[in-house]
């Protein structure tokens, strides 16, 4: 075979010649004649002129020709739309073929052919190919639904393939599992908030034992679906770990990490003092390390992921240190990633090893990889305190080789170490300091001023070396101008009496010659400072500075916690979360860590887990352009109906505190802010769903009830636990979970605010959207102190019922924006409606009778409520707790009747008769109200008071 | 998933190029080629995101295979998949190149439509691609055959087929290993390992089942316990007498139950026909490193260096060591060298910056020994000579891990041969990996 001559046909008549030969009655000639058009074709050369001539090769029982004819197709079908058409016939025959393989290769390339009238012929032959006796047509038909999702998803749910789609999951052949699987994945990931994939406990037990039998790439399918189930308890969780572990030994390494990514999602709802999670922690090490002998290649994505997973459990890998020691022949991706994972991996005892290394990697010749050990050894000293002697000395070995960006790199990080560990090091300033004119790079010279101006009463000629940077002054970077700005100050302030004249030239040249408004500003703050008040002057500049922390370059946790779930995927190996880099609503779904077993979050309900949407709860969310509209309708639409509807809420008492920050917050803020898209996110997470009657799990939950609080009350008003409403993805860092409750008649909304960023943040401020019982805040949100890194805040925010009122779907919908000092964040959340029921809801029984009577008949609403073990008498109590008043009770034929009335704050009345038999768990509900929308709620508020 | 893939000559010519979505357009040809193949610098990563759309590429000999996607793929799969092309191609036509390429293009986008379907990987195993893709159009086959080639390409044993008749039923078994090691220049042992493959030829008839046990460590231990020891047998090899290796990690073929494994540790498989690889596996502890290098390195002024190494092996006398290589790097202004060397050759190669000293055969317990003086050129380079580690190549024998096989067993029931009727063949092959001194 030579078909390389294909490859070499340049001629000018080319494509009249091809268009001859394709038209031969010769077999041999047409086959020959196409191969060169697909070679023309690879090489980007335009053959679509031949389109009508190749497609009438396509009848042929010439597979090799046939299958040409198709790969052609694929490519120019689109360009010809029309002329495709006359495929259509061939392929719906060879949909019927005998044979399987002709009848895949069929439906698998009408697939590809995108064009709208082709499609509407695919649905007939793919609907039976789905149902082919043979495993590998149906196969190929599960992608091909997936194929035709892409061009039209409309037609896909309309042809019901998606029912027959999630059939396949339950067919007997692993194969067809494994690609329906993945086809389901894919077409799950653009309705994020489908049910499409119904993971529960049936279908998982049914992917897991196809999980044993399938190919490789069937077994990355279905871990990287897996590893989208949220288990609901710790026990699924184990006996799901336990029947992935194997996969660890595979010889593929996709799907190890796969299977690592599963496990370490899982593994967060293990306790920790279970057995099996030590056992667990032991058996994830070494594939992790197997992975490392691997092509290069997957060293480097292996790494990349190693990387992640030291981060978040650096337990796993902590005696490894030895197999991420760089080899010479390491590409040197690999030997930079290996470098970040030592680093992060040093500790006390293995210090010696690593320093050790990393002074042989100083020595290396590529220069990127050199600079990183040498900051590597720096980082070592600043991690590891008992190694710091050792590591300043290794580095100052490394200045006296005198490379100049080995030593331009050691002076950087021995500023580090200089702020670690102050009054410690001094005494290699003078060696640094005889490597002042070798400095060229910015950071490297901004880094020597810092030291000299730090340390300048120890430095004599500090005035002579700081003066001799100052004649380029024009010429430097920023960075560097800004530094020798304030080390110059600092050394005035040392030593004022020889350095008057240097201040003063440092401060005109900053102040007056420059353009940067930065310099400017430092200059005059300086300049000011320094002449009205030195003692104040001194206070600021020479202020004793924070010790910087160990650990620098760690991911922000909540994106870790994001990284950890796409293990193995291109997100982990650029440490990115997919919407960074993917286009569309693909791939753009945050995705969390389950809650972590035993703390306190696990009261959280465990759909905020994102990916269980067994319980799909309302979406409530508005999408992006709803809410914009509605909160820009508060200040920008028709001015004289928007302005007096926000006046009193911010009259509530917010408007002293805030001013004109909520102005800002309501108004133009919000106008062009980019921060919209990302506190909004394109992508709804899934609500709390406490409402919705799904009793949250966990323990601990005694804590969280505020029974102490009830002023004077029977029973206590029953306050659901909290749930998150914002998630710190979607809020830079800003974490808020939150409840509502009723004490002695003030309406309370109750709130944790956890900072999850890595910066303090400070100003908060809330606001509320109209909502259909005009809650408004009636104070402030009390956050008097700033929120550091990792503290959270409890806050009870007393809300009035007086604010403007707007009609919300659902009903008890709430639109909250707050505010912090980095930006504004949006989020809703749904109260109860016992919050509204008031306490003097008592109805006169005459009064009750007639009103019963004068509603009409259209408004009562029936309700079942299931699984309640109280008697008429206890329920009525407790109900009495929620302001739920039972008027009388009647007694027929063993069946207990109560009458009931609520008064909500808006002076509707609700008027309920709850029937209880007497050992049937069941009661039925029966709802009477003037606006029948709120009976479903109220209907919520009895069962969620009676189960609780 | 993989949105297309490319493979391109070293000019960043397009050999083959197959789209598989709808998001990736011409224009991603050229970029690649653009900003990877043209680019001036040394590959910084073998990901590269140009323009929202990653590219993953591997290179074989001048070849470069490239995947493309837009979306956020499962990476490590991406690589292992071009991995597997790899061998898809080099089982059906020999070396990747450029001629073997352009020669069966044709086939290329054949075994392309089939393995990558709306770029989800698809059974990729030679084996069963060969019964179909064969360039010789498939209308010859029966109804029967053409279903076992369906059920064979998507069962649940993809990797063989059935009705395989063999009048002699054979086996070979290759324990293969390679020995890395790291060592400072004082002789400390930096970093060891081993890192083997169980490669096996099965040559057996119908759907036989395999069992297969070596000297885990963990095995031995469990049926210490239950009292059966009826593995006696001294280990004869390596000089070190240990009857069980513990084993830090392995990996299957995805013919080996793995769920057997996980819980009774046992192997048990049914091969497929012809090579393959059944196992990989890496251990730690107790390697015996065949040689030590003992460097020494004098800087004799600004233009002078004097190296003298000594090699010694380190295992049985009986045992002959084959293919020794010794690298011994020198400075970039080098100019002249002499050397002296007890056994075998050795030549300074310029053009490689290295001594290189060759020893056909050595036998364990012995020693030998090379000096060298390096004469330099004057330069006013301030940075130092980097001093790269000397490495070493050779071929032993026997597996520095100690692993030893104790028993393949192979059960067919359906046909009328036992386990006493296969021949089988074990062969112990330890080679170096990096194996590397420092200077």
């Amino acid at each position: 075979m030579t078909d390389s001559k294909y490859f070499t046909t340049t001629k000018k008549g080319e494509i009249f010649e091809l268009k001859a030969e394709l038209n031969s009655d010769k077999k041999e000639k047409k086959k020959e004649a196409v191969k060169k058009v697909i070679a023309s074709m690879t090489v980007g050369k335009d053959v679509s002129a031949l389109f009508p001539d190749v497609v009438n090769c396509m009848q042929t029982d010439n597979l090799e020709l046939k299958k040409l004819v198709y790969l052609y197709l694929m490519n120019y079908a689109k360009s010809q739309p029309d002329m495709a058409i006359m495929a259509v016939n061939t392929f719906v025959k060879d949909c019927e073929d005998p044979n399987p393989l002709i009848r895949a290769l069929a439906v698998r390339t009408m697939g590809c052919i995108r064009v709208d009238k082709i499609t509407e012929y695919l649905c007939e032959p793919l609907r039976k190919c789905l149902k082919d006796e043979d495993p590998y047509v149906r196969k190929t038909a599960a992608v091909c639904v997936a194929k035709l999702h892409d061009i039209n998803a409309q037609l896909v749910e309309d042809q019901g393939f998606l029912d027959t789609l999630k059939d396949l999951i339950s067919d007997s052949n692993p194969m067809v599992v494994a690609n329906a699987v993945a086809a389901l994945s894919e077409i799950a990931e653009s309705h994020p908030n489908s049910n499409l994939l119904d993971l529960n406990p049936q279908t998982i037990n049914k992917l897991l034992t196809a999980l044993n039998e399938c190919t490789e790439w069937g077994q990355i399918f279905i871990l990287d679906c897996l590893a989208n189930y949220t288990p609901r308890d710790d026990r699924e969780s184990q006996s799901i770990c336990e029947r992935v572990t194997p996969r660890l030994s595979h010889a593929n390494s996709a799907v190890v990490l796969s299977a690592v990514k599963v496990l370490m999602k899982f593994m967060e709802m293990l306790p920790k003092d279970l057995d099996y999670y030590g056992t667990l922690l032991k058996k994830l090490a070494p594939p992790l390390v197997t992975l490392l002998s691997a092509e290069p290649e997957l060293q480097y994505v292996a790494l990349r992921n190693i990387n992640l997973i030291v981060q978040k459990r650096p337990e796993i890998l902590k005696h490894e240190m030895k197999v991420f020691f760089v080899k010479y022949n390491d590409p040197i991706y690999v030997k930079l990633e290996k470098l970040d994972i030592m680093i992060r991996l040093a500790s006390q005892a293995n210090i010696a090893q690593v320093l050790a290394e990393l002074k042989e990697y100083a020595t290396e010749v590529d220069v990127d990889f050199v600079r990183k050990a040498v900051r590597a050894i720096g980082r070592c000293a600043i991690k590891v305190e008992q190694s710091a002697e050792r590591c300043v000395s290794t580095l100052l070995d490394l200045i006296q080789t005198k490379v100049n960006y080995v030593v331009q790199e050691a002076i950087v990080v021995i500023k580090d170490i200089f702020r670690k560990y102050p009054n410690k090091y001094e005494s290699v300033i003078a060696t640094l300091c005889e490597n002042l004119d070798s400095l060229d790079e910015p950071e490297a010279r901004a880094a020597m001023i810092w030291i000299v101006g730090e340390y300048a009463e120890r430095i004599d000629n500090a005035d002579e070396l700081l003066e001799s940077f100052l004649e380029g002054f024009h010429d430097e970077s920023t960075q560097v101008q800004l530094q020798l700005l304030t080390a110059i100050v600092k050394l005035f302030l040392k030593k004022p009496t020889e350095t008057q004249e240097l201040v003063q030239q440092v401060l005109s040249l900053a102040t007056q010659d420059s353009d940067n408004p930065d310099l400017r500003d430092r200059g005059y703050i300086y300049w000011r400072l320094l002449s009205t008040d030195p003692v104040a002057a001194k206070e600021v500049v020479l202020a004793e500075k924070p010790l910087i922390s160990e650990e620098t370059d760690l991911i922000e946790p909540t994106l870790l916690e994001e990284l950890i779930c796409h293990i193995g995927t291109l997100a982990s190996v650029y440490h990115k979360p997919p919407s960074a880099f993917v286009e569309g609503s693909r791939g753009v779904q945050h995705r969390r860590l389950p809650p972590r077993a035993g703390s306190v979050e696990s009261a959280e309900s465990p759909d905020v887990g994102q990916s269980g949407p067994s319980e799909a709860p309302p979406a409530v969310i508005p999408s992006q352009g709803d809410l914009l509209g509605d909160l820009l309708n508060l200040d920008l639409a028709p001015p004289t109906a928007t302005v007096p509807s926000v006046q009193p809420s911010m009259q509530m008492g917010a408007m002293d505190l805030l001013g004109g920050g909520l102005d800002s917050l309501l108004g133009g803020d919000i106008g062009g802010s980019p921060s919209m898209g990302a506190g909004l996110g394109a992508a709804p997470t899934a609500m709390p769903a406490a409402l919705g009657g799904a009793p949250p799990v966990g323990g601990g939950l005694g804590d969280l009830f505020d029974l102490g609080g009830g002023v004077g009350m029977p029973t206590g008003f029953y306050v659901v636990p909290k749930t998150l409403w914002l998630p710190a993805m979607k809020a830079k860092g800003l974490e808020i979970s939150g409840t509502f409750a009723r004490r002695g008649g003030i309406i309370q909304m109750d709130m944790s605010l956890t900072n999850k960023a890595m910066s303090v943040m400070t100003d908060f401020a809330i606001q509320f959207n109209r909502n259909s019982f005009g809650l408004a805040p009636a104070g402030p949100l009390q956050v008097l102190t700033p929120l550091s890194p990792n503290q959270t805040i409890d806050v009870s925010l007393p809300l009035s019922t007086s604010g403007p009122v707007m009609k919300m779907e659902p009903l008890n919908n709430l639109q909250v924006a707050v505010k912090n000092n980095i930006d504004v964040f949006y989020f809703s959340c749904q109260f109860p409606l016992s919050l509204l029921f008031v306490e003097d809801g008592k109805m006169e029984r005459q009064v009750f009778l007639a009103t019963w009577k004068d509603i009409p008949n259209d408004n009562e609403a029936q309700f079942q409520i299931k699984d309640i073990h109280l008697n008429s008498d206890a329920a009525s109590n407790k109900l009495q707790g929620s302001n739920i008043f039972t008027i009388a009770k009647r007694t027929v034929e063993g069946q207990d009747m109560l009458y009931q009335s609520i008064k909500l704050t808006n002076s509707i009345w609700v008027l309920a008769e709850m029937r209880v038999q007497t050992g049937n768990p069941n009661y039925t509900l029966s709802i009477k109200c003037r606006a029948p929308e709120v009976c479903q709620f109220v209907y919520q508020c009895y069962e969620m008071v009676l189960k609780n | 998933m993989i949105g297309g893939l490319f493979i391109y000559n070293h000019k960043g010519e397009v050999l083959i190029s197959r789209v598989y979505r709808d998001d990736i357009g011409r224009n991603a040809v050229d970029a690649f080629r653009v900003n990877v193949i043209h680019a001036r610098q040394q590959v910084r990563s073998p990901v590269t995101n140009i323009a929202r759309t990653s590219f993953f590429h591997v290179k074989r000999s001048n070849i470069w295979l490239a995947a493309v996607t837009k979306q956020n793929v499962n990476a490590a799969m991406v690589f292992e998949f071009l991995y597997k092309m790899c061998d898809v191609m080099t089982a059906y036509f020999g070396k990747i190149s450029e001629e073997n390429i352009k020669n069966n293009f044709v086939l290329i986008y054949e075994l392309l439509d089939e393995i990558l379907d709306f770029g989800y990987p698809q059974n990729s195993e030679t084996g069963a691609l060969k019964t179909f893709i064969t360039q010789q159009g498939i209308k010859s086959q029966t109804k029967e055959e053409q279903s076992q080639i369906t059920s064979q390409v998507t069962g649940q044993i993809g990797w063989r087929r059935e009705g395989i008749k063999y009048r002699r039923n054979e086996l070979f078994l290759d324990v293969l290993e390679s020995v890395n090691l790291l060592m400072s220049p004082q002789g400390q042992v930096l970093s060891a390992h081993v890192s083997g493959r169980v490669v096996m030829k099965s040559y057996l008839s119908g759907m036989p089942e395999c069992k297969f046990g070596m000297n885990d460590k963990i095995v031995i231990d469990k049926q210490g316990k239950g009292g059966t020891t009826d593995d006696t047998g001294k280990s004869e090899l390596g000089g070190s007498g240990k009857q069980s290796i513990a084993i830090d990690d392995c990996t299957f073929h995805q013919c080996v139950r793995l769920s057997k494994f996980d819980s009774e540790r046992s192997i048990s498989f049914i091969p497929p026909d012809g090579e393959y690889e059944l196992m990989r596996y890496r251990t730690t502890k107790d390697i015996i490193l065949p040689f030590r290098v003992i460097p020494l390195v004098r800087e004799v002024g600004r233009t002078k260096l004097e190296v003298k190494v000594v090699i010694k092996s380190n295992f049985k006398p009986s045992l002959l060591a084959q293919k020794i290589e010794v690298r011994i790097p020198t400075p970039l202004n080098t100019s002249g060298v002499q050397v002296i060397c007890m056994k075998g050759k050795a030549k300074y190669k310029a053009s490689e910056n290295a001594i290189v000293w060759k020893i056909k055969r050595m036998a364990g317990m012995k020693e030998s020994q090379i000096s060298a003086e390096i004469e330099l050129l004057p330069t006013n380079d301030k940075k130092k000579w980097a001093r790269p580690p000397i490495s070493m190549n050779f071929e032993v024998p026997f597996a520095p891990s100690g692993l030893k096989v104790r028993y393949l067993k192979v059960f067919e029931p359906k046909l009328n041969y036992s386990d006493h009727d296969v021949i089988k063949w074990v062969r112990y092959i330890g080679r170096s990996g990096i194996y590397e001194t420092r200077c």
